[in-house]
């Protein structure tokens, strides 16, 4: 049984956040999983970073290169597909998802490939690539185990890093009893993981095409770079005899000494470890090691966009480590799905409504899914203002609906309340006037010294919270009879 | 290199390019990359006396549940023949460029040759390899391979449930920075592939319990040799 | 650097007993007791809703020597238009903040959240605006607005106010305080200060509360899902009383403290430290 999941990157209408928080915050187990996890790996976090005595000057210097690549983008991009072909690898432009699509599984036809194997990659997640090349008759096996679980579940992520931290070992088990035919499987993870070692052992033998993302591109050198935990990228980017790489056009390092800084700050970001189990940097072709051919896939896909918006443009320095989730106050309670996207939490939820453009009710109400609690900044490894980003995007959103939302727009019960409040508090007397009216038409609310009941949308505070009644003297009146004026 | 440009040379790059120089209007005309700012105010080299950072890559490494034991160059083959008998090692890979010094008696060394390829199955149905690396890092108790001497191809290091590597004390480097320094070279003259190894491999993906091998060498010990 | 006032002390200058304090937080402080012009930003919510906040700061501040203004004109700082997306409406408002406050020296407001809006997000606003000159208004305007604990730590170097507040407290870091505006353990230093007091740790105390202005309606859910563990969290601490440096959160707090009959009341910082032995006999 495949679920459909409402994803902001297909088509047709996805729920709000507020829609999909409520689902999520009613389940139980997924909000003790996601809790559990989110606790003891931003504990972890905190104690990897405070080892190393100089955290805030990488941070900076990883904000500063990030910041160098995106004002000479073009350059640098020019500069690596260079150095790419200098190495021997092919490199292909695309500007969406649908030509991404179509290329990469041209490469995989021209080679016959019926079957391909994957890394983790959560590009080709943006542009559906394993839908797309089902369609074509190619098998995408997704080789990262959670992703592998969710695959074999018709599931999508729920986290960047660890996409299956909503399922338990017992449902694992059983999934793997159904799809792989296990038997006599225990629901210890070291069996439930043997057992996906086993099984795709032979898949990386036989693949002739391996398909990964990138964490980083070196400009001047044309290396690229894959980080991870399992082995699986080692063996799909080694492996097979075709290597196709997608990478959003914002991956750009400008040298190969630069990873002294993004080698530091991903991984105790990310999995809170000194360094992650595996690295593989790799340019070009290397005669008689790894692939016999290498495609490097350059897509936009919407970056160009970001780009273009001088505040949204700081979005485009993430290196996807995800810190920001596990600290997210909102994300530790609705989980992933709730956004709706491939890139949950505070940082997908000002990716995705720059990804797709504002002005779908969707994905307009991520940069609301927020309490502006500012953790995620704190985290964040090249100091992506995030709480600035989902404060501009709302002004985006708002805009885009009065500008753009004609008589309804300008109709709306919040539009008419935001407008005649600023004009109140535009003009002392208004103001002072606004005061004693609530005062005086709040009295068959308040009752026993609490208002426990708001109308209209309001009624939200009154749902958990009663709401303190306006009293009988205002500040300004007491300091004006204090001061005899 | 004029004909390579030429083949690639699409409507799609030239598109995607014109809208970054569009969305990127703010920067003036003469700004060059260099020009950006960078602070480089973190940590480049360590200072600290060999023999701590040597005990530093040591603990790391074995932070990771990897095993590592100290020998001298001297013992260097009789700890590797120890090993292996403990570990019940018969048939070990063995990369081009690796001393035969090092290599016990009671071992097959399967060799890959550049005649004489191991293939993948060879290398799958092998019980360990064995090589040296290009360095050590201490900070982060990472070993890294270059595909140089003594390391062999990726696929050898890969296939193999074990690996066993030989690190010299003078090849461990303080941080990360002086890591990337140190393989410049080989990247930027030869672009040879470059592997960084903290411990075996691991996933933390079902409920977030850390299994240690999942895809790659579920097993790695380490001798350090000075 | 801790120094105690005298508790009973006019608005007059009087050297405090014991050991003095250093010569330059001496100076600073008459400085501002004989000529920074300081006023009071009191925000529109405790304005209309917190009124006692506002009369405890003005005491909390006469008592320790400083003299505060109150400029009618103010009103709000526009944090919930801005914040919520209206940013276009929001501008006036910035507009007429600088103009109300820009004769003054320093800025004091026991809202962490409605300083930080016109320390950090004004200068957003203005752009927007595209406004060269109110640009530089803000500009000169937003070094002196200060949240109140950090106002009296870090400007005048007082921790002890000389305050008596017999009870179990708690305190729960406000998030605009904590990391927009860094006032760091300037509040704790204060509180810590307090005679009479029993100060209890919050555990998880830097998580948010979940109040988030209108977060608070438009995600109600995740909103109250937050909340909950807040409180639980402050009902570990077996306290009395759960204080904060923003009415606005602990509006959120109090009212799920309410509404659960629990018995644990909330009070602003302001009127912990304005608290006085003398004060509570009347």
């Amino acid at each position: 049984m495949t679920i459909e999941a409402p994803d902001a990157f297909s088509k047709g209408r996805t729920p709000t956040f507020e829609e999909s928080a409520r689902e999520s915050l009613a389940n139980a187990q997924l909000r003790r999983n996601i809790g559990k996890a989110t606790q003891a790996i931003r504990t972890r976090r905190a104690q990897a970073v405070e080892e190393l005595p100089d955290w805030e000057e990488l941070r900076q210097a990883g904000y500063d290169l990030k910041t160098r690549v995106m004002r000479h983008l073009d350059e640098y991009l020019l500069q690596l597909e260079e150095s790419v072909h200098k190495a021997g690898g092919h490199v292909h432009w695309v500007r969406d998802a649908t030509e991404a699509n179509r290329i990469i599984a041209d490469i995989a036809k021209n080679h016959e490939a019926k079957e391909v194997v994957k890394v983790k990659s959560i590009a080709t997640d943006e542009i559906k690539l394993n839908e797309f090349l089902e369609e074509e008759g190619i098998k995408a096996v997704e080789t990262d185990l959670a992703e592998f679980i969710i695959q074999l579940a018709g599931e999508i992520s729920s986290h960047i890093l660890v996409p299956a931290i909503h399922k338990n070992r017992a449902e694992i088990r059983e999934l793997f009893i159904k799809k792989l035919g296990a038997e006599d499987l225990s629901d210890e993870p070291s069996d439930l993981t043997n057992a996906a070692r086993l099984y795709l052992r032979e898949k990386f033998l036989q693949a002739k095409v391996g398909i990964s993302g990138a964490n980083f591109a070196v400009a001047e050198t044309g290396t690229v770079c894959v980080v991870e935990s399992e082995g699986n990228g080692r063996m799909c980017t080694t492996l097979p005899p075709v290597l196709v790489m997608l990478m959003g056009i914002e991956k750009i390092i400008p040298t190969w000494q630069d990873f002294e800084v993004f080698m530091q700050l991903l991984p105790r970001s990310s999995t809170a470890e000194r360094m992650n189990p595996y690295t593989s940097f790799w340019t070009g072709v290397s005669e008689g090691d790894g692939p016999k051919e290498f495609h490097l896939v350059l897509m936009d896909n919407g970056r160009t966009e970001i780009l273009a918006d001088d505040i949204g443009r700081q979005t485009l320095n993430c290196i996807r480590c995800s810190a920001c989730l596990n600290v997210c106050p909102v994300y530790e309670r609705t989980g992933g799905h709730a956004y709706n996207s491939v890139y949950p939490g505070p940082i997908g939820a000002i990716l995705t409504p720059q990804l797709v453009g504002i002005g779908r009710p969707g994905t307009d109400s991520l940069p609301y899914a927020s309490s502006l609690c500012g953790a995620c900044y704190d985290v964040c490894p090249v100091k992506i203002n995030i709480p600035e980003v989902l404060i501009h995007l709302r002004g985006r959103v708002v805009r885009h609906r009065q500008d753009g939302g004609g008589l309804k727009g300008k109709l709306d019960p919040e539009n008419v309340a935001m407008r005649t409040m600023a004009r109140t508090f535009s003009d002392r007397r208004l103001y002072e006037a606004a005061q004693k009216a609530a005062r005086i038409s709040q009295w068959p609310l308040a009752r026993s010294g609490a208002i426990h009941r708001l109308p209209g949308k309001l009624a939200g505070w009154t749902e958990a919270r009663d709401l303190k009644p306006i009293p009988e003297q205002t500040f300004r009146e007491w300091w004006k009879s204090r001061n005899g004026s | 290199m004029v004909e390579v440009e030429k083949r690639f040379v699409t409507s799609a790059r030239e598109e995607i390019l014109q809208r970054i120089r569009r969305a990127t209007y703010d920067v003036p005309k003469e700004e060059r990359p260099e020009d950006v700012p960078v602070e480089c105010g973190y940590r480049k080299k360590d200072d600290a006396p060999r023999e701590e950072m040597i005990e530093h890559f040591a603990e790391n490494v074995t932070e990771y549940e990897a095993t590592v034991r100290r020998v001298s160059e001297a013992g260097l083959k009789e700890a590797i023949t120890q090993t292996c008998q403990e570990r019940d090692i018969r048939r070990l890979v063995v990369p081009p460029g690796v001393p035969e010094g090092w290599l016990p008696d009671s071992v097959e060394a399967l060799r890959d040759d550049t005649g004489t390829l191991l293939t993948n199955q060879e290398l799958d149905e092998s019980d360990g390899v064995l090589t040296g690396c290009a360095l050590g890092i201490a900070q982060t108790g990472t070993i890294v391979l270059d595909a140089g001497e003594g390391q062999g191809r990726r696929a050898l290091t890969l296939l193999p449930d074990y690996h066993l590597c030989v690190v010299r004390e003078e090849q461990i480097v303080g941080l990360v920075p002086q890591a990337f320094a140190w393989l410049a070279d080989a990247v930027k003259r030869e672009g040879r592939a470059v592997t960084f190894i903290s411990g075996p491999s691991a996933t933390s993906d079902i409920e977030l319990d850390r299994v240690e091998g999942v895809h790659g060498p579920r097993t790695l010990e380490v001798i350090i040799a000075g | 650097m801790q120094f105690s006032f005298n508790t009973s002390a006019q608005p007059t200058l009087k050297k405090p007993p014991g050991a003095g304090p250093p010569l330059q937080v001496w100076s600073q402080y008459i400085s501002y007791h004989c000529a920074v012009r300081t006023a009071l930003f009191i925000t529109c919510i405790n304005d209309t809703l917190f009124p006692e906040t506002g009369r405890a700061t003005v005491e909390l501040l006469e008592r320790l020597g400083i003299g505060v203004d109150f400029p009618l004109e103010q009103t709000c700082c526009g944090q919930m238009h801005f914040n919520t997306g209206y940013q276009r409406e929001a501008i006036p408002l910035v507009r007429r903040f600088v103009e109300v406050f820009k004769e003054y020296e320093a800025i004091v407001s026991p809202s962490g959240s409605c300083a930080g809006m016109v320390r950090e997000v004004y200068p957003m606003a203005a752009e927007l605006a595209n406004d060269k000159r109110l640009a530089a208004e803000v500009e000169e305007v937003t070094p002196k607005v200060f949240e109140l604990a950090e106002f009296l730590v870090k400007k005048l170097g007082v921790t002890d106010v000389g305050a008596y507040y017999p009870h179990w407290v708690t305190y729960h870091p406000t998030c605009h305080s904590l990391r927009m505006l860094e006032v760091g353990d300037a509040p704790l230093k204060l509180l810590r200060a307090v005679r009479g007091i029993d100060f209890v740790e919050l555990p998880e105390a830097e998580q948010c509360c979940g109040f988030g202005g209108t977060f608070a309606v438009k995600n109600a859910d995740t909103s109250i899902a937050m909340l909950s563990d807040k409180l639980g969290h402050i009902l570990e601490t077996e306290a009395e009383v759960c204080t904060a440096g923003d009415n606005s959160c602990l509006m959120h707090i109090g009212g799920g403290l309410r509404r659960q009959r629990v018995g644990v009341r909330t009070v602003h910082l302001a009127q912990i430290l304005a608290s006085t032995e003398e004060r509570r006999k009347l």
